[in-house]
């Protein structure tokens, strides 16, 4: 267990292609890191780079104390769990997750002892003398992080291990993960696109964007205050509405707009903060005409557009309402939860 | 779809046997005319209907050869060649795999160029460059000795490129994972790449035993001493070699005999062989 420094670090391509620029990051010991973006931002370039399996163009790259810009992956004591989870086919379970440490020059003791210890916390230990093709896509899931865990490495790094499962077993794995790694206290640096995994899974979330971080920060922390307009767009789902303020410009308003920071051009508000009802609380408020209702369960999400000027919002709402069959109806949000941004610079204003 | 009807079905069937019918009778021929005695050849007319001389002329062509015609017992010829389709069959393999290796997973200068030369060679059969191969093994003095039978032969383009192929199939990832797990290149050759690639391994080692064994022209050039003929030249220097006339029922025979360890390949190694020709395993 240790924690990873990167400095600077940055990668270009043999074509030229800038993938990760100069990202700066300390994961602390026993942390748990999901990177987050879409896809193309370099998300799994920076975590390869961690890896050993691409080489560090530039900048700095130290796991505990020491810096492992120029090790072997195997060299840095670290494991990884690949999408694909890249089981060995031919080799049984047991095999699988004994290689690496036979690579090590274990003994043929000690490796049995290990291996049958980590099955056991993975429960498949029932599988161990099976091979991958005779697995379910959640079983091969658990033998790749066997694999992982087997060795028990300084950091842990994974590479959308789940997107390959259903969603109702990616949920499963998704907490067992979690508990996992609490118990096991292991740094662990986790990539998806999935932003529901990210927040769930992570004591500090990474977003990035086009190879630079947009901000770091725990969950809730992101969630509730974006530091950028494009980590107020792409956290949260639905995503946050975002309202031009000369699209709401309107007299009723002009009390509640004064009150925002300068510059503030753009206006966030997540879909579960629009309210039908007016709030006692300094307020703006808008005319919409409903386009879609989409009944989820528990919540409905009701698709809406501006009067003003066709600006497509979505709300979170209980249920269907006589409202809605109006040709125009008045949305209400609170000042206190509105997220002020500026379009040119993509970033909130109120900081 | 193919219409199914009675008629088109008994045309295809029809078709069918008459090509295998047109394949089969040459081995029937032969085999019938292994069974006679060697005076019914002389009357011109080829019988259609086994013989009773069957097991003399085996024993006769197994134990005793031909020692009139210059060459040696048929177990000689058959180890001889034996040796000779292995050796090619296991070289080929062991030269291709590696060279597909060295393609697929590392780059070094020049190595689409090497690539595209090694495709090139495919389009060369040994015939076209028999001479001047000749003239380089005859220089290493390698004439008359099992290492001139093979090595010339053992370079293979055919292998080297489907084992590219084939390594071009396996997921990056597996590399990558065998790297995390400490595995350098040849221990990820070795553990990995060697098992995953058995079945095709297998497949190409039938093909080219049979290759190794069929080989002709190059034999029939290089070896002068009988020790080291093998048995398809053999056949050829029994019909020609002599004064007589050829002994037709022991020339088939040995032709049937010849004919035997390809086919015991074929038989033994059938299963993986199909497997390695359609199936990828991932």
């Amino acid at each position: 267990m240790s924690s990873i420094r990167i400095h600077n670090l940055s990668k270009v391509y043999a074509d030229g292609t800038h993938a990760v620029k100069g990202i700066d990051l300390t994961i602390r010991d026993g942390e748990f890191i999901v990177l987050v973006g879409p896809s193309g931002c370099g998300k799994s370039t920076l975590l390869r780079m961690i890896a050993g399996l691409e080489t560090i163009t530039t900048g700095d790259l130290y796991i505990g104390e020491q810096r492992v810009n120029q090790l072997e992956p195997a060299q840095r004591d670290i494991a990884m769990v690949f999408q694909n989870y890249a089981l060995y086919p031919h080799m049984t379970v047991y095999q699988n997750m004994a290689y690496g440490l036979k690579n090590r020059g274990w003994q043929k003791s000690a490796i049995e002892e290990r291996v049958r210890k980590t099955a056991q916390m993975l429960e498949i230990e029932h599988h161990l003398t099976r091979k991958p093709k005779a697995l379910s896509g959640g079983q091969r899931q658990r033998v790749a992080m066997g694999r992982a865990l087997v060795r028990e490495p300084a950091a842990f790094l994974l590479d959308e291990p789940l997107s390959n499962l259903d969603a109702k077993l990616r949920v499963q794995m998704r907490v067992e993960i979690k508990q996992l790694q609490r118990r096991l206290q292991t740094t662990s640096l986790y990539v998806t696109h999935d932003q529901l995994e990210a927040m769930t899974l992570g004591d500090r979330l990474v977003v990035l964007n086009q190879g630079q971080i947009e901000q770091v920060g725990a969950p809730l922390e992101v969630y509730q205050r974006p530091e950028t307009l494009f980590v107020a767009s792409f956290i949260g789902s639905p995503n946050m509405n975002l309202i031009p303020v000369q699209a709401i410009n309107h007299p009723l308003n002009q009390a509640a707009l004064a009150t925002l920071p300068q510059q503030t051009d753009i206006l966030g508000v997540r879909p579960d903060k629009l309210l039908l009802q007016p709030p006692t609380t300094p307020h703006i408020q808008f005319e919409c005409s409903m386009t879609l209702f989409e009944p989820a369960g528990a919540e409905s999400h009701l698709y809406m557009r501006l009067c003003s000027d066709e600006h497509n919002l979505v709300m979170r709402v209980e249920s269907m309402s006589e409202l809605f069959q109006q040709p125009s109806f008045t949305v209400y949000a609170e000042i206190q939860h509105l997220h002020p941004f500026n379009q040119s610079s993509g970033k909130r204003t109120d900081s | 779809m193919v219409e199914n009807d009675r008629w088109s079905r008994m045309l295809a069937h029809a078709i069918l046997i008459l090509g295998v019918a047109l394949v089969i009778f040459p081995v029937y021929v032969a085999i019938i005319a292994s069974t006679h005695d060697g005076q019914t050849f002389l009357s011109g007319t080829l019988p259609l209907l086994p013989g009773t001389q069957a097991w003399q002329n085996y024993t006769t062509v197994i134990f005793e050869g031909r020692s009139r015609a210059g060459t040696p017992p048929i177990a000689q010829m058959l180890w001889n060649s034996f040796i000779m389709a292995m050796t090619i069959a296991l070289g080929k393999i062991a030269i291709s795999l590696l060279s597909a290796f060295a393609i697929v997973y590392f780059r070094f200068p020049f190595r689409m160029f090497f690539f595209w030369i090694i495709f090139m060679t495919l389009m060369l059969p040994v015939e076209v460059r028999i001479v001047p191969t000749f003239q380089v093994v005859a220089d290493l003095g390698m004439l008359n000795s099992f290492a001139g039978l093979s090595i010339p032969l053992i370079a293979s383009a055919t292998a080297t490129f489907l084992f590219r192929q084939f390594f071009m199939t396996i997921p990056e990832e597996m590399l990558e994972a065998a790297r995390m797990d400490g595995a350098g290149p040849l221990k990820f050759f070795r553990d990995i790449l060697l098992p995953l690639s058995i079945t095709n391994i297998a497949a190409l080692f039938v093909i080219m035993f049979i290759y190794g064994w069929n080989q002709y022209l190059w034999p029939l050039l290089i070896t002068t001493d009988p020790g080291y003929y093998t048995i398809v030249m053999g056949i050829q220097r029994m019909v020609t070699g002599g004064d007589s006339e050829p002994l037709w029922h022991l020339v088939m025979a040995t032709v049937v005999i010849a004919a035997l360890p390809p086919i015991l390949v074929i038989l033994f190694m059938q299963r993986l062989f199909v497997k390695g020709l359609t199936e990828t395993e991932k």
